[in-house]
């Protein structure tokens, strides 16, 4: 199957690229970033997603299958040209699978995508309604771009649209959102909270992604693996030092003291937990993570990939 | 941080039927630790300070989903801890219930942490009916705040019932253990509840006692379990229906509360 993976250059784009091309797959890649030391094989467009030569990409190999993996977030671009990267971007993706072709499509979101607040259920099922944009404004291209893709559903009843709503990612590669606020050796977390955290092991992540391609899956599906953790145990497990702030002064602790920066939103998410039930993904595909909690926390902290 | 945790519940919080990881926390985020934090201080209160007679713990099945459901009185929800502490302390293995919580307990600081470690999850009918297909101890007060807000008088009466349970049990097949407690509107004797008060500390009312307070004084509990129904149906049947189901658990409730009254004078 001829695939095409934007956003391949990421960590993540990286491990599905060489677990399709393992597979035998032909996998063509667009990324505005470099792929220094890419397998072979592996076709690689320096280019950006919105410009027409992504369509040119389309148009001279009408591939089959189309990862999605090319948003952004907050972490990554801070101005108003996330939104365009995430929305339009996203957009012309999806009308170019439909004018060239392609089978099947599926668009990589996040679980973040339902928003932390104290009176959501444990865990969200995805018809829960997304509510991460109103606590947390830097989430709101993200869940306007998971609720696009989904109009693929409709808008193109021939492309097999998948989106998948995966959890945290965490492992020896130390990238993602999760990553980020354990980086350091100090973590910050609201005085009286401690939410549980929903994360899954790198290479399963990929492997879920690659889960989804192989069982031609259709429809919105959470992907998660091991149960969620509570956030101080995973610091712990991390072999980092819990801050425990006071709310009040959270906002004027971070950035200082060797604690991360974050965006004020971000708060809500360190309050209360964004859990996913994903029974109706792995009785679709037959997923099952091969790291539990423990392995994927030794990964993060010994930065090293046992594979 | 082990301090305030006693060993032999510590022991017994370990043979609680959960699906456990190796560090001592569920999937739904019980954690060992506080759980068995919380029924150190509730096991004080439940063996020592109160004298409570627990009636009838056969009822409640020993696995398995199940929902018990009964009256709230006294200003604060002591009467929910004494029910925890009876399945704690009185079946084998022991069996945790977990409460459908007030939302408002989910905001503050700690205490929060503190319920929802100890498996006392918001009262959304999402998290009910995860509990329930997870063959879990569901623990109901379908009056509410409105339970505990009951003044001194009013104290073993019951108050509006939600339907809400029932539709709920009646679609997961699940059984109903009615429940009647009696003693705790004499433990926190309500003369008045500040509305506004409440509001500024984010709880919806502060209950005042004829010694200011809400402090419980130590007083003789009663808990009584009755048999379990099963209702049979979907839970979409018509208002009058789900009605007439719950005035009969309410009804059960009032007789069991009646026999408890009578038993404790």
């Amino acid at each position: 199957m001829k695939v095409l993976i934007t956003g391949i250059a990421g960590r993540l784009g990286q491990l599905v690229a060489e677990r399709l091309v393992d597979e035998g797959h032909q996998v063509i890649g667009i990324d505005r970033r470099a792929w220094v030391g890419a397998p072979r094989g592996i076709e690689l467009h320096e280019i950006d997603i919105r410009k027409r030569a992504a369509e040119d990409v389309f148009r001279k190999h009408r591939p089959d299958g189309v990862i999605h993996m090319a948003t952004v977030t907050h972490l990554t671009v801070q101005s108003e040209d996330r939104y365009r990267i995430n929305l339009h971007g996203t957009r012309a993706i999806f009308d170019h699978c439909h004018a060239y072709g392609a089978k099947q499509a599926i668009f990589v979101g996040r679980h973040t995508y339902y928003g932390a607040a104290h009176d959501s259920p444990l865990y969200h099922r995805e018809d829960d309604p997304p509510m991460g944009g109103t606590t947390f404004p830097e989430l709101a291209d993200l869940v306007a771009a998971d609720l696009y893709a989904g109009m693929a559903l409709w808008r193109f009843p021939e492309l097999q649209t998948a989106v998948l709503r995966i959890c945290y990612t965490l492992g020896p590669a130390r990238v993602g959102t999760l990553a980020g606020f354990l980086r350091g050796p100090r973590v910050p977390t609201v005085m009286g909270f401690d939410p549980l955290f929903h994360f899954l092991h790198e290479r399963d992540t990929a492997e879920a992604i690659c889960a989804a391609l192989g069982a031609k899956l259709r429809g919105v599906f959470n992907v998660a693996g091991p149960p969620p953790m509570p956030l101080s145990l995973i610091v712990k497990l991390a072999g980092r030092k819990t801050i425990p702030v006071p709310e009040p002064l959270f906002r004027f602790a971070l950035g200082r003291f060797g604690l991360p920066r974050l965006p004020e939103g971000a708060l809500q998410h360190i309050k209360y937990p964004v859990v996913i039930d994903a029974s109706a993904f792995r009785a679709a595909t037959g997923f099952a993570h091969r790291h539990d909690e423990d392995r994927t926390i030794d990964g993060f902290r010994d930065g090293y990939d046992r594979g | 941080m082990a301090w305030l945790i006693d060993r032999e519940v510590k022991e017994r919080v370990r043979r609680i039927e959960l699906p456990w990881s190796r560090h001592g926390v569920d999937p739904c985020g019980i954690t060992q630790r506080d759980v068995a934090r919380m029924f150190t201080l509730i096991g004080w209160l439940y063996r020592r300070y109160f004298r409570v007679t627990v009636v009838g713990i056969g009822n409640v099945p020993g696995r398995g989903r199940a929902m018990l459901v009964g009256n709230h009185s006294g200003g604060v929800a002591l009467d929910a801890l004494m029910v925890l502490a009876s399945t704690f302390y009185e079946m084998e293995p022991p069996r945790l219930a977990q409460g459908m919580a007030e939302k408002f307990i989910n905001r503050m600081p700690v205490v929060s942490q503190m319920t929802l470690g100890a498996g006392q999850l918001p009262g959304l009918p999402e998290n009910a009916l995860r509990l329930l297909t997870d063959e879990r101890l569901l623990m109901v007060f379908p009056e509410g705040a409105r339970g505990t807000a009951k003044l001194y008088r009013e104290r073993n009466s019951l108050v509006g019932f939600g339907t809400g349970f029932m539709r709920l049990a009646m679609e997961t097949r699940t059984p109903i253990v009615p429940f009647g407690f009696v003693g705790c509107g004499e433990a926190i004797p309500t003369v008045m509840n500040l509305v506004k008060l409440g509001k500024l500390f984010g709880v919806p009312y502060i209950p005042v006692t004829p010694y200011i307070f809400p402090v419980p004084r130590p007083v003789a509990l009663r808990l009584e379990y009755g048999e379990p129904t099963v209702f049979a149906g979907t839970g979409a049947e018509d208002d009058e229906v789900i009605a007439g189901h719950v005035a009969k658990v309410t009804d059960q409730i009032a007789a069991l509360i009646a026999r408890g009254v009578e038993a404790r004078s």
